[in-house]
Order: C-alpha cells, then sequence, then structure tokens
C-alpha cells in the first residue's frame, strides 16, 4: 500500500459519530462492519499501513494460526471460514477467505508477510479508510450539551466522538518489576538468531512466545532454560490455545529427552553479573532450595500488556499484567460507558469460561466474530438501526439449531462464548436472532424475546466437544448438554431428540418438536 | 490492574493463604487469573455447569437462590468451591453488588491445586466448618 502524503489523507480532525483507533486486524475488522451498518466513524492509526502486530511479528515469520486452503468448502463460502483462522469476514464473495489466497503451499501456516498481505489486501479492495501516521496521545472527557463526549488528543490534533472503539492490540512489551531486569532484553528486542551461536540462553517464561523463542534458537544457542513459577503447559493437552502450540513443542522434547533444553519452575529472585556473563537467581516454586543459573544471554519472554495509554487515569479498569480492560458482555468498558474494545483486546470480555475454557478473543479467528456482533450491537443500541430478523419455520427450528452446532464457524472458533439464538415469540412465531454472547443469552440481555433459545458448542473439563442448548423460558434459563459425536457431526436423530425433549416444555405452537 | 507480585502482596494478607511462604504466593499469583466485574454483573449462575473457584481481592459480592440474597461477601472471601468439590452446578447466583476483583482458578484445575497446597485445604476446611456451625445454630 502506498504511503499516504499528509494532504489525502482521510479524516481530518474533528467531531465524529464514532471514532476507532487501530489498524490491525481488528479495527480493519470493526470498520468494515460498522460500515456495513452505515454507521459514519473515522479510523486513526500510529502505523503507516495496515497489519498491525503482523507487520512485525511474530518474531520467527510464521504464525501459529492455519489455513487451509484446500479445504472441502470453496473459500468464498461461510463453512470455509472452519478452515481459516486468518480470514477477514466479509459478505462479499471476493473479500472472503483471502488468506488462502497469498499461501505459497510450503506450509497450512501463513508466513507473516503472507499474513501482512492478506490483510493489506483487504483494507484495499474493500476500501476501509484509515488515517495512518495518526498517533492517539490523550483522552479526555468532555461533558457539553449535547452529552458525554470523549476528545482524543493525536498527534494531527483533537477528535471527538460519544463513542470510541479501541483496537489497539496487545503489543507494549511487558517487562517484570525483578531487579537486574535491565540486564536482559525482551521477546521484542531479540536480535537476528545467529547472533546467539553458541551463546548459554536463559528464557523468562514458558508460554508461547517463550518456547517459539527457544524452538527458533535451538539450531543456534549452546543450552536453553525456561523458567517461570508454573509448569508449561501443552495445548495439544489442555486442548484449548491455553498452552504452548504444537508448532513450538520441540523444545518441550529435547527437555524430556535430555537434549540441552531445561524448563525449570521458579521465580526469577534477581539478575546479576557474574564472571563476565549473567547469572539468574531462582527461588524454584515446586520445592527444593534456591539456586543459580549462569547464562550470557537473558531474554524476557514475559508477554505484551495493551497499549492504553491514559485510559485508566480517565476510569477504565484494566486486569491482569497484560493490563487488559474489563468488558461487559458487549465489550464495553466495565468501568466507562463508552469505550468499547475490538481486536485481540475484546479478550477482556472473558464471557463464561465454563470448565475453564477460555474465548478464543486473543486471536483473528476468535475476535473477527466479536467485531461483528459489536458493530451489530452499536447499530442497534447507539444509532438507531433495526436488523432484519428472519422468521423461522417452527417446523425448521430444531434442524436449524443442530445445523449450526455443526457446522456454525461462530460456535466452532469461539466455543461456549457465541452462541446461535432463536426468539421464540409467540406473537410473531420463530425468528432468527443470529450470534450473541452466551453470557449476553443467559443473563436476559439477548434476544429480545422473552422466551428463546441459544446453541453452542462446548468442551467440557476433559476436553470432549458437544453441542449444548439454553433454554430461556419464565424467567428461568435450563442448560441442555447434548450427546457428543465422534466426528462431530451432531445432525442425527439422537440429537433432534434430545433437542426436541428440551423444547417440549415451551409448547407445540412454538416449536415443532415431533 | 494488578502485576503477580503485588497481588502476592494482597492475598499474603487473606486467611486462605495464611500459610503460603513466598514461593506459594507467586505461584498463586501466577496459576490464578485476576478478573474483574462491574456492578449488577452475574459471576457464578445458578444451574449452570463448569463454574469457577474465585477469591475476592476487592469490593463486595452477594450471593442469591432463586434471587433471594442470602449471604454477603468482601474482601477475602471466596466462593464457588461447593460447587466443584461436589462437581454440580452453583445452586446459587453471586452477583457483584458493587464493582468486585477477584483472582478466578477453572473448576478443573482447583483439587490439584488443593492437593499440592495442603495447608490452603486446611484452610479452606476450617471456613466450611465455620459455615456448617452458622448453619446449625440457627437451626438450632
Amino acid at each position: 500500500m502506498a504511503r499516504q502524503r499528509p494532504d489525502e489523507r482521510p479524516f481530518p480532525p474533528g467531531a465524529y459519530p464514532l471514532i476507532v483507533v487501530g489498524s490491525g486486524a481488528g479495527g480493519l475488522q470493526v470498520s468494515y462492519w460498522l460500515r456495513r451498518f452505515g454507521i459514519r466513524h473515522a479510523v486513526l492509526s500510529a502505523d503507516e499501513a495496515p497489519g498491525g502486530m503482523f507487520r512485525r511479528w511474530p518474531l520467527f515469520q510464521r504464525l501459529l494460526s492455519w489455513t487451509k486452503p484446500y479445504a472441502l468448502p470453496d473459500r468464498t463460502v461461510r463453512a470455509f471460514e472452519r478452515y481459516d483462522w486468518n480470514s477477514l469476514l466479509a459478505d462479499e464473495p471476493e473479500l472472503r477467505g483471502l488468506a488462502a489466497t497469498f499461501m505459497d503451499g510450503t506450509s497450512s501456516f501463513p508466513s507473516r508477510p503472507e499474513m501482512e498481505a492478506n490483510l493489506v489486501a483487504f483494507a484495499e479492495r474493500a476500501r476501509i479508510a484509515v488515517r495512518f501516521g495518526c498517533r492517539w496521545t490523550a483522552t479526555r472527557r468532555d461533558e457539553g450539551a449535547a452529552g458525554s463526549r470523549f476528545v482524543l488528543e493525536t498527534t494531527d490534533g483533537e477528535y471527538s466522538a460519544p463513542i470510541v472503539v479501541f483496537a489497539v492490540g496487545v503489543a507494549e512489551p511487558f517487562r517484570p518489576p525483578i531487579p537486574g531486569i535491565e540486564l536482559a532484553h525482551h521477546y521484542a528486542a531479540v536480535r537476528a538468531p545467529e547472533t546467539y551461536a553458541g551463546r548459554r540462553v536463559l528464557v523468562i517464561g514458558k508460554r508461547n512466545s517463550g518456547f517459539e523463542l527457544a524452538n527458533g534458537l535451538l539450531p543456534w544457542a549452546a543450552s536453553i532454560v525456561l523458567v517461570s513459577p508454573s509448569p508449561a503447559k501443552l495445548s495439544v493437552l489442555t486442548r484449548s490455545l491455553v498452552g504452548v502450540r504444537a508448532r513450538y513443542v520441540q523444545p518441550y522434547e529435547d527437555f524430556a529427552l535430555g537434549g540441552g533444553v531445561g524448563l525449570l519452575d521458579a521465580a526469577v529472585e534477581r539478575i546479576e553479573r557474574l564472571d563476565g556473563a549473567l547469572a539468574a537467581r531462582l527461588r524454584p516454586t515446586d520445592g527444593g532450595e534456591p539456586m543459580t543459573v549462569a547464562a550470557d544471554e537473558i531474554i524476557e519472554a514475559t508477554g505484551f500488556a495493551a497499549p492504553v495509554g491514559d485510559l485508566p487515569e480517565l476510569g477504565v479498569a484494566v486486569v491482569g499484567q497484560a493490563r487488559v480492560p474489563a468488558q461487559t458482555v458487549w465489550w464495553e468498558s466495565a468501568s466507562l460507558p463508552g469505550i468499547f474494545f475490538a481486536g485481540t483486546l475484546s479478550q477482556g470480555s472473558g464471557g463464561l469460561k465454563k470448565h475453564g475454557q477460555p474465548s478464543n478473543s486473543g486471536a483473528v479467528h476468535g475476535f473477527r466474530y466479536n467485531a461483528r456482533i459489536l458493530a451489530e450491537h452499536l447499530a442497534t443500541t447507539a444509532f438507531g438501526r433495526s436488523l432484519e430478523r428472519s422468521p423461522i419455520d417452527p417446523a425448521e427450528v430444531v434442524d436449524r439449531l443442530l445445523e449450526e452446532a455443526t457446522l456454525g464457524p461462530e460456535l466452532w472458533h469461539q466455543k461456549g462464548y457465541l452462541a446461535w439464538v432463536v426468539g421464540l415469540d409467540p406473537a410473531t412465531g420463530p425468528r432468527d436472532g443470529g450470534v450473541v454472547p452466551l453470557a449476553a443469552f443467559v443473563d436476559g440481555l439477548a434476544p429480545a424475546e422473552p422466551t428463546a433459545v441459544a446453541m453452542s458448542v462446548e468442551a467440557d473439563a476433559a476436553g470432549e466437544i458437544a453441542p449444548v442448548l439454553y433454554v430461556r423460558a419464565a424467567g428461568r434459563v435450563t442448560e441442555h448438554v447434548l450427546p457428543g459425536q465422534r466426528l462431530h457431526e451432531f445432525r442425527t436423530a439422537e440429537h433432534r431428540r434430545a433437542v426436541a425433549a428440551a423444547l417440549r416444555p415451551l409448547g407445540r405452537g412454538l416449536v415443532a418438536v415431533d | 490492574m494488578a502485576s503477580p507480585d503485588e497481588i502476592a502482596d494482597t492475598i499474603a494478607g487473606f486467611t486462605l493463604f495464611a500459610d503460603l511462604p513466598a514461593a506459594g504466593l507467586a505461584e498463586v499469583a501466577h496459576e490464578f487469573e485476576e478478573v474483574w466485574f462491574a456492578e449488577g454483573e452475574r459471576i457464578l449462575r445458578q444451574g449452570l455447569t463448569g463454574s469457577g473457584f474465585y477469591v475476592i481481592l476487592d469490593g463486595e459480592c452477594s450471593i442469591q437462590i432463586d434471587g433471594v440474597e442470602r449471604a454477603v461477601l468482601g474482601r477475602g472471601d471466596f466462593f464457588g468451591e461447593v460447587s466443584i468439590l461436589l462437581g454440580e452446578p452453583p445452586i446459587a447466583d453471586v452477583v457483584a453488588t458493587r464493582a468486585v476483583r477477584c483472582i478466578q482458578l477453572p473448576g478443573p484445575k482447583v483439587e490439584g491445586f488443593l492437593v499440592d497446597h495442603p495447608r490452603v485445604m486446611y484452610r479452606m476446611l476450617q471456613a466450611l466448618a465455620r459455615r456448617f456451625r452458622t448453619v446449625n445454630r440457627w437451626r438450632s
């Protein structure tokens, strides 16, 4: 994408109905859907081109989220989204499944440049307007005659809007408060791999970035020790995105086989210089005496924090060392109404986390749906739009529920977090309520009908995947865990009987269950 | 917002974790997740499976059965353990009556955590015994 000349840039400073900050996958996706709903908004970005974190990371230039170009569904249909974690969503067939068109066949995981090209192409082809080179620097709130507005100070001047959506990622290096940490360097400052040749490397952190680093340095480093207080988790065992992904598991096997990699469960007390090298003083968390590990290089793979600037001072509650804003089910700041979040920051709306299963909102394949639902929510609650909600034949409700459970990409990518809902108003008959956060359904926030059903796909404590039906009637929500199925095909007679049994108490007028 | 160190400092003053050495507190702060709820938000939901174990860092929660308040919990109190220990859905809603900051451990991890930290399990037993005694006093 050609660099914008200052005089060509859209969105001069001023007042807007809504402002989006950020031009990564989250900012582009929410802007796309806001425009589909006819909501005028400005998009501001400190970067010079679209792509967000993928303009720079992952460090070793290969993603850990896949796209399978030759899946059975054509890449332009909704069902393909199940097989494609990296494309943004669109209504137009020519804008769908774009990631697949940039992959050169060497891996089912796009390279970083392929992912960046995918996002740049989406921005260009969907004509997402962004004011690049405009850095948000400070925020304040103005109470005027027309109500409360947020004023964003930027390097180009002041912008104001009653609603701001921040899609600024989680990309600010987090440095733990360890004495001597200045002797270490952060993942974000890692040098070319060959400069670690023959070096003893200590990595602080045993999550994906720590293992990515260790994996990338295996051909170069003399020894690698990974240290953090908790044991390493592996995604193949947690059966969720919590845990080290299979792509980075090689150092774990080297450790298990005694091959020059160490894994320690310990807190790092301090880092010191020792005999011309570095030493980390460790306090094991799994018992045992304090210990010292000598290293030539110490790297913090301690993660990133959200670059939320002065929002906490304005009243935005943030949690954890990543400083992710606490959010309502609709991705609005839980403490400062009018401030919303999209992209990877939408993980701050945690959902029900049933059986400890987190949402996938930190990744593109999860948050792209959140962005669409957020745009729908803003369209209907703040901009007076009404969404068309298709009627469903009462005879088809059971089959439609099981079809969504089997095929719905939103339900599969956001297990236990997003649900497809059907409103059951006796006056109008069943209506498609779309996909909403499951927490919004069980807490009675969506859909509007007091009687309604929701279908989600969930993993239980053992990681077994099954559809779960929720029925809301007479002010109560009941949960019905449906049977699993080895190949996740839920359109079976057994499942029809189970759904029909759960819906039968609602009465035959609403849903045909026989 | 709190780093694991700040959380470790906070929970060091809680009865539940009173016997843990510094390394144990650091592990708790690392293992549990910090969560924040706005006033009126439901944290536990009556009848829904798969809930977690929560320890309140700040704020206040109301325990409600069928919408009727049965108890109020505050800083240092914990909830969610009964349904996890019994493997049953919670029999009450827990609702934030003002902004609440907690640390949370997913249900499937609670057994392993308690077995690894018998002193925390003992403190939890003491708290459950106190609740049991209170209930018996009401009845007598």
